[in-house]
C-alpha cells in the first residue's frame, strides 16, 4: 500500500456527516411483505416482463429479461406470488415505467439455479455471462451493467481495473461497512473482475477518512497483487474520471469512456455483488442502504432486498424522529428527491436521506456576482455560470459548443454558489434538451 | 398498495427539489459585507486624518447610494435587495473616491450615477459592466472637474503633497496644495513657482515622503490615503478567501516592474516603484476596485491578463496621460475588455482533446 494522497482539479470538502452511521454494523432488513420491483433500474434499456398476475416466483428467479445491447435482466427479491405487473412513476426520472409486484409468501425459497459453484476454471467470457445473467449492475448511483463494462472492444485494450472504494458522498456509509465487513468478499470480486478484464493492474481507491476500511482492505488484499490508494477526502472523488486522474493521473478525453484510458472502474458493492453471481449464480436482488439523516430517529445501515418500500426501511429505524421534509434516494450530493416514501429501492439505491424542514429549505436564488466560485470547483473545467444563463436564454447550441454534455451532475457548483443559483438543474436542463434534439435529428 | 405492510401514519407531504440537497454556508450578502468590513479600518483612518468632512462625505455617499439603489429597484420593477451589502460598498467607494473636501451635493449626484446609471440601467447586481463606483467618479471627473481635482484637505497638519517644509522651501502654494502624483505630473508649473522640479522629486521620492504616504500623512481621495490601513483590509479579504490574489499581484507587480525599468526615478529605481505603489490609488484600486467580482474575468488566467492590464494602463497615464491619475481610468477600461478576456481565458476543460493535426 502506498502513503500517497492523491487528488483530481476542482471539488469541494462538504461536511462529511458520516458519525452516525459509519460504526454501525450493518443490520440485516427481513424480505417485507410486498416488493415493487421496477423493470427499470439501470442505464439502458429496461427489460422485459417474463412473468404475469398470478405466477409464483422464487427469490432470485428472472421476472424481466434484457431488452437491448445495454440491459440486464431483472430479478425477484422475495418468494411468492407476483400480484400484478403495473406501470408505476420511476422514483428517479419520475417517468412511467413497467414494474413487477410480488406478495412474499414469507418462505424466501431461493430459486433452483441458485448454488455453489466452483469458479476457478471459469473463461474471462463465462466470469461475464455469469455477471449478466445475475443483473449485475454498478452499485454505486450510476447502475451502468456491468457486463457491458467488461467487454470493452478489441481497439480499447484495458490494462487498470479500479476498484472504487471512495463513498465521497456526505451521509453515505454503506461502502464503507461492507469494505470494513466484508473485505475477503470484496477481494474475490475483484479478482474476478480481474481475470474478466485480464488485467494484471488492480488498485482500489479509498478516501483517507476511512483508515479502518483501507487498513481491512489492506489486510485481505494480503499476497494478491493490489494497490490498496489512499486518496485525498474531496468530493466528488468517487466520479469514475476524477478516480482515474487521482490514481493513474490519465485523463479520460472529452466525450469518451474510461476505457478510452485503458481502464474499468467498478465499486467495492459490485465486486461483491460480482462474486456471489459467478460463484453461487446468485442473481442481484439485495445490496446495502445507509438509511441517514437528522429526521431518522435510528440511521442504520441496511441489507434489503431490492423493491422494499423505503417507508419500511425508514420504519426499521425507528421512524421518522420529527416532521419529515425531504427524502432523498442517494447521497445529498446527487440524490434525487423522492415525491413518496413508498418508492422502492433499486439497485441504485445507495442511501436514503431523510431531512427535516430546517435542511430542507430552499433559499431564493439571486443574481450571479461573477464570483467563479463554479468554476474553480468544477472537477470537469467547465463554466458553470455561463451554462446557467445558456440553459434560462434556451442558448443550446452556445451550451453545446462550451462542453456541457461533459457535466457531471456533482453538483459542486451548486453547492458553492453564493447566489444559490440551481446551476446543476440548468445543465442538466441543457443536457436533457440537447439528448432530445439529437434524437429528433 | 397492501395497507396491511404501512404503519398507520399518515403520508408525509414531501419538498421534491433538485440536488444538491446541501449547500456551503455561502452567500452574497456575507461576502458584500465581508468586503465592506475589510474597508473599515481605511474609512476610520479617513475620518482620523480629514475630520468632519471626510465623515460627512461617507455618511452622505452611503446613505444616498443606499436610497438610490433601491429607486433603482423598485422602478424597474425589481426586487429591492439592500441588505445584500452591495450598494453600501459602492457607497463607501465612491466616498473613498472623492477628495474629502467636495461639496455634499457630488457625492449625491454620484450616488445617483453609480446605483441607477451604472448599475441598475445595465441590469442590476451581477449585470453592471463598469465598477459603478469608478463610473461614477469618471463621471463627476468629467462634469465637475474643479471640485474633483482641487479640494484636496491637508491631512493632520501637513502638507497636501506629503513634502515636509525643508523640501517645500522655496516652492509655493502651488506644491503645498497638490497631491504627490499631482507633483509629479505638473513639474513645469512647478519651476514657474519658483522650485525646482528636480529637487521636489527627488524629495518627493525620498524616504521619509515614502514613510508618510505608507502611514496615510498625504493629502488624496478620501480613502486612498493610507497603504497601511488599505493593506490590512486587503490582507483580511485574502485571508478570508474573498478576493483572489491574482488581480492584486499582476496590478501592482504590472506597476512595480513598469517603475523599475522605465525611466524617471530620482533618488533610485526601488524607491521610485515604491511611490507608485504608495502613491494616489493604486492600492485602493488594486485591492477593493479591479477585484470587483462582477467587473473581473472568470478565471486565473483571465485575472493575471487584467491585472496586469490595469498596471499597465495606470503607468501609460500616469507617465504620459493628461491626468495625474491613472487608477481609476485604466480599471474603467479593463473593466470593459473583461468580457473578451473571458472570451480567450476559458477554464481547461477536463480531458480535452489536443487538436488534430492535419
Amino acid at each position: 500500500m502506498t502513503a500517497h494522497v492523491l487528488k483530481f482539479r476542482g471539488g469541494v470538502h462538504p461536511p462529511e456527516k458520516k458519525g452516525a452511521t459509519e460504526h454501525r454494523p450493518i443490520d440485516v432488513l427481513p424480505p417485507p411483505p410486498r416488493v415493487v420491483i421496477p423493470l427499470s433500474q439501470h442505464t439502458g434499456a429496461p427489460s422485459a416482463p417474463v412473468v404475469k398476475k398470478g405466477d409464483t416466483v422464487k427469490t432470485g428467479s428472472l421476472i424481466g429479461e434484457p431488452a437491448g445491447r445495454i440491459s440486464v435482466p431483472t430479478h425477484a427479491s422475495v418468494s411468492g406470488t407476483v400480484a400484478d405487473v403495473t406501470n408505476l412513476l420511476h422514483p428517479l426520472t419520475g417517468r412511467l415505467c413497467q414494474a413487477v409486484v410480488i406478495d412474499s409468501d414469507g418462505n424466501d425459497t431461493p430459486d433452483g439455479a441458485i448454488r455453489e459453484r466452483d469458479a476457478s476454471g471459469f473463461t474471462p467470457e463465462m466470469i461475464v455471462e455469469a455477471i449478466r445473467l445475475a443483473g449485475v449492475v454498478g452499485l454505486g448511483g450510476a447502475a451502468f451493467p456491468t457486463f457491458f463494462k467488461l467487454s470493452p472492444p478489441k481497439e480499447k485494450p484495458i490494462d487498470t481495473l479500479l476498484i472504487n472504494g471512495c463513498e465521497c458522498e456526505p451521509f453515505l456509509t454503506a461502502d464503507h461497512r461492507v469494505m470494513i465487513e466484508q473485505p475477503a468478499e470484496v477481494v474475490e470480486g475483484t479478482k474476478l473482475l480481474a481475470r474478466a478484464l485480464g488485467v494484471r493492474t488492480v488498485i482500489v481507491g479509498i478516501e483517507d477518512n476511512k483508515p479502518e476500511a483501507i487498513a481491512a482492505i489492506s489486510a485481505a488484499a494480503q499476497g494478491a497483487g493490489f494497490t490498496v490508494r489512499k486518496l485525498k477526502t474531496r468530493y466528488p472523488q468517487g466520479a469514475e474520471k476524477q478516480l482515474i486522474k487521482a490514481c493513474l493521473g490519465r485523463e479520460v478525453p472529452s466525450g469518451g469512456l474510461p476505457l478510452d484510458v485503458g481502464c474499468v472502474v467498478q465499486n467495492v458493492g459490485t465486486a461483491v455483488a460480482v462474486r456471489v453471481a459467478v460463484r453461487f449464480g446468485r442473481p442481484l436482488y439485495e445490496r446495502v442502504v445507509t438509511v441517514t439523516g437528522p429526521a431518522v430517529r435510528e440511521p442504520k445501515n441496511l441489507r434489503c432486498r431490492i423493491g422494499t418500500p423505503v417507508r419500511t426501511l425508514i420504519g426499521f429505524c425507528g421512524g421518522y424522529s420529527g416532521p419529515v421534509a425531504k427524502l432523498v434516494m442517494g447521497g445529498p450530493m446527487m440524490g434525487i428527491a423522492l415525491s413518496s416514501d413508498e418508492a422502492p429501492v433499486l439497485k441504485g439505491t445507495s442511501g436514503i436521506l431523510a431531512l427535516g424542514p430546517a435542511e430542507s429549505r430552499e433559499p431564493d436564488e439571486g443574481d450571479c456576482i461573477r464570483c467563479s466560485f463554479c468554476i474553480k470547483v468544477c472537477p470537469m473545467g467547465l463554466a458553470p455560470t455561463r451554462l446557467s444563463y445558456h440553459a434560462r436564454a434556451r442558448r443550446f447550441d452556445l451550451a453545446k459548443a462550451e462542453h456541457v454534455a461533459d457535466c457531471i451532475e456533482c453538483g459542486c457548483c451548486s453547492f458553492v454558489c453564493p447566489a444559490r443559483i440551481r446551476l446543476v438543474h440548468g445543465i442538466k436542463y441543457l443536457k436533457s434538451e440537447l439528448v432530445a434534439r439529437e434524437r429528433r435529428a | 398498495m397492501n395497507a396491511a405492510a404501512k404503519p398507520q401514519s399518515e403520508r408525509p407531504a414531501l419538498l421534491v427539489t433538485v440536488s444538491p440537497h446541501l449547500r456551503a454556508p455561502v452567500s452574497t450578502a456575507r461576502i458584500m459585507w465581508l468586503v465592506v468590513a475589510a474597508m473599515l479600518p481605511a474609512l476610520a483612518g479617513s475620518i482620523w486624518f480629514f475630520g468632519w468632512p471626510a465623515a460627512r462625505t461617507i455618511l452622505l455617499s452611503l446613505v444616498s447610494c443606499l436610497g438610490f439603489d433601491a429607486l433603482g429597484q423598485s422602478m424597474l420593477g425589481r426586487r429591492v435587495t439592500l441588505r445584500d451589502g452591495s450598494a453600501a460598498i459602492t457607497g463607501i467607494l465612491l466616498a473613498f473616491n472623492l477628495p474629502p473636501g467636495v461639496p455634499w451635493w457630488l457625492s449625491i449626484v454620484g450616488s445617483a450615477f453609480a446605483m441607477i446609471v451604472a448599475k441598475q440601467m445595465f441590469g442590476g447586481l451581477g449585470h453592471n459592466f463598469v465598477n459603478p463606483a469608478l463610473a461614477a467618479r469618471a463621471f463627476l471627473m468629467v462634469s465637475w472637474p474643479t471640485q474633483m481635482t482641487t479640494l484636496w484637505l491637508k491631512p493632520a497638519g501637513l502638507s497636501t503633497s506629503g513634502l515636509d517644509a525643508a523640501a517645500l522651501g522655496r516652492c509655493t502654494d502651488a506644491v503645498a496644495s497638490a497631491t504627490p502624483l499631482g507633483v509629479l505630473k505638473n513639474a513645469a508649473s512647478l519651476v514657474r513657482s519658483g522650485c525646482s522640479p528636480q529637487d521636489t522629486w527627488e524629495a518627493l521620492q525620498s524616504w521619509p515622503a515614502l514613510k508618510r504616504l505608507f502611514f496615510g500623512q498625504v493629502g488624496g481621495s478620501l480613502g486612498e490615503t493610507s497603504a497601511l490601513l488599505l493593506l490590512i483590509g486587503g490582507a483580511f479579504l485574502l485571508v478570508t478567501r474573498v478576493i483572489d490574489w491574482r488581480i492584486p499581484l499582476s496590478y501592482v507587480g504590472a506597476v512595480v516592474i513598469l517603475a523599475l525599468v522605465l525611466p524617471g526615478h530620482k533618488a533610485g529605481p526601488v524607491q521610485y516603484a515604491l511611490f507608485h505603489v504608495l502613491a494616489g490609488g493604486l492600492l485602493l484600486g488594486a485591492l477593493f476596485m479591479a477585484t470587483d467580482y462582477v467587473t473581473s474575468p472568470l478565471t486565473g488566467r483571465g485575472r493575471l491578463v487584467f491585472g496586469a492590464g490595469c498596471g499597465i494602463l495606470t503607468m501609460l497615464i500616469r507617465l504620459w496621460g493628461g491626468y495625474p491619475e491613472g487608477v481609476c481610468y485604466s480599471i474603467l477600461l479593463m473593466n470593459v475588455a473583461t468580457p473578451l478576456i473571458d472570451r480567450f481565458t476559458r477554464p481547461r476543460l477536463f480531458g480535452a482533446r489536443r487538436e488534430a493535426k492535419a
